[in-house]
């Protein structure tokens, strides 16, 4: 078994690889997932009740789809619509398309929770539109909204891990190309998972750090 | 108190013949009012006398239904003329000339104290920073809490707070300011601090539309007392004649339950 380690080890390029790989999908899947679930999440808050059930019908469908599926669905199906993409390309625009369902989810939920007195103070104040939500509106949300925003983006990374079935180049992918090659199955999918486990370690110190600044606003 | 001349001097707020429902329930009747330059109107009434909604349609955070407010002789809320309302950003323009204190201070919770002031004459009003946070700072020693520049509003007490409310307000130089209850949130011992700063407000020729139930404050600063029923006014005056010698029967039933 320990021979299993040095294997691993021996390839560990191709494990970082993956891992730089699985660390890009997510952030920039997660920025993006963000910046339009907070849009998406402004829809959901519209005081116009068509457009809001509406917007809401397609985050619901969103979040209902197994992620797989929405995978095969931008790999295979979109091609035959004449939107081809590169297989990272295709992985990332799916880990993004889903997660802004969730996160335009967590935004409106937490969002509604937050007293509206402060929002109508802004508005009294001459606060409207885009500066009524980058100022005063969104601040407030993503400070309450930190140990629900570290979930999503743990279930980001781990959703990456769903693209080595469209031969994204990432971790899991990188993981079972070890194994396949030299049958070391235990060692590389162990060494995969504590890489995991460390990435998702990373994020609850980011959401550690959000806390503490929305503590000291408590 | 020195008394301004109402007459001489020109009116700030002009409200005319406002109306509003909230379905079938008639809040406002009808309800005119002005305020003069440098002058403190306090509104009085019992607890559903529309008193809230007034304040609310003055700046249109409530539409009202009838009538029209005009601020410094500009028509708020509807373009000259009355028949099209304004955009949200004309509208949003209109309201950063008047300034508002809230009875739940609605501070911004994820901003210091000093960012809470400095925030919508920068981002709002596009003033230049370095002035608005030097006007900024010298507005909370005004009010007494230079020291607390730096802390986040759930730090303070509830009086402190409501002094930042006020600063916040002040800090747009608004030429208009309104009250919504500015003290009732407050527990007692903490009043006074802030009816103190408000009178300064009022003694510096600020112009002010207070809703309160602090009997002290209106027979002390205001100029003109107004009495509100059932969306109606029903009685206004000068302090000093108001609680000493009301007109109707309306005024005395309310001054005999509100003041002890
Ligand atoms: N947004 C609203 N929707 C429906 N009804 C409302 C709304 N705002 C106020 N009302 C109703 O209008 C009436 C007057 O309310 P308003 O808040 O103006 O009274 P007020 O004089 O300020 O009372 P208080 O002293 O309790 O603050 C009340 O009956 C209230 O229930
Ligand atoms: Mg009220």
């Amino acid at each position: 078994m320990m021979h299993g380690f040095d294997v691993v080890w021996e390839h560990s390029d191709r494990l970082l690889w993956g891992v730089l790989n699985t660390i890009a999908l997510s952030i920039v899947g997660a920025v993006l997932a963000v910046v339009f679930g907070a849009l998406v999440a402004i829809l959901l808050m519209s005081p116009n009740r068509l457009l809001r059930l509406s917007v809401q019908g397609l985050v619901d469908l969103m979040r209902c789809v197994p992620f797989l599926m929405l995978v095969y669905l931008v790999y295979y199906g979109l091609p035959h619509l004449g939107i081809d993409f590169d297989n990272w390309t295709a992985g990332l625009a799916a880990l993004a398309l889903y997660n802004t369902a969730y996160m335009a989810e967590i935004l409106r939920g937490i969002w509604s929770g937050l007293p509206r007195e402060t929002f109508e103070a802004a508005t009294a104040f001459g606060y409207h539109g885009p500066r009524l939500y980058t100022r005063i509106v969104f601040p407030q949300v993503f400070l309450a909204a930190g140990p629900m925003l570290g979930n999503q983006l743990i279930q980001i990374i781990k959703d990456t891990a769903f693209l080595t079935i469209i031969a994204v180049p990432e971790l899991t992918q990188a993981a079972s190309g070890i194994q396949a090659q030299y049958f070391v199955p235990f060692a590389a999918f162990i060494a995969a998972i504590l890489i995991y486990w460390a990435l998702c370690a990373i994020v609850e110190g980011g959401v550690a750090l959000i806390e503490k600044v929305a503590e000291a606003r408590r | 108190m020195a008394k301004k001349p109402a007459e001489t001097s020109e009116t700030v707020l002009d409200i005319r013949g406002l109306t509003k429902s909230f379905g079938s329930n008639l809040v406002l009747d009808g309800v005119s009012l002005t305020v003069a330059k440098g002058r403190t109107v306090c509104v009085l009434g019992p607890s559903g006398s529309g008193k809230s909604t007034l304040l609310r349609c003055v700046n249109w955070l409530e539409k009202p239904d009838q009538g029209a407010v005009y601020l410094s002789g500009r028509r708020i809320g509807m373009r000259e003329g009355g028949s099209i309302p304004m955009s949200s950003s004309e509208l949003a323009r209109e309201r950063a000339r008047i300034g508002m204190v809230f009875q739940h201070f609605n501070l911004w919770p994820h901003l210091t104290v000093i960012q809470n002031l400095a925030e919508a004459p920068i981002h709002v009003q596009k003033r230049n920073r370095d002035e608005v946070m030097a006007e900024a700072a010298a507005l909370l020693d005004r009010v007494g809490l230079a020291a607390k520049k730096d802390d986040f509003p759930s730090r303070l007490s509830g009086g402190q707070k409501q002094r930042v409310g006020i600063a916040r307000a002040l800090a747009m130089k608004p030429e208009l300011l309104l009250f919504d209850e500015p003290t009732s949130a407050l527990d007692p011992e903490l009043v006074g601090e802030v009816v103190a700063v408000m009178k300064t407000l009022a003694e510096s020729g600020s112009t002010m539309l207070v809703v309160t139930h602090e009997m002290g404050f209106a027979r002390e600063t205001a100029d003109e007392v107004v009495l509100m029923d059932g969306g109606r006014i029903v009685e206004s005056g000068e302090p000093s004649a108001f609680f000493k010698k009301p007109k109707t029967e309306r005024a005395r039933q309310f001054l005999q339950r509100y003041v002890s």
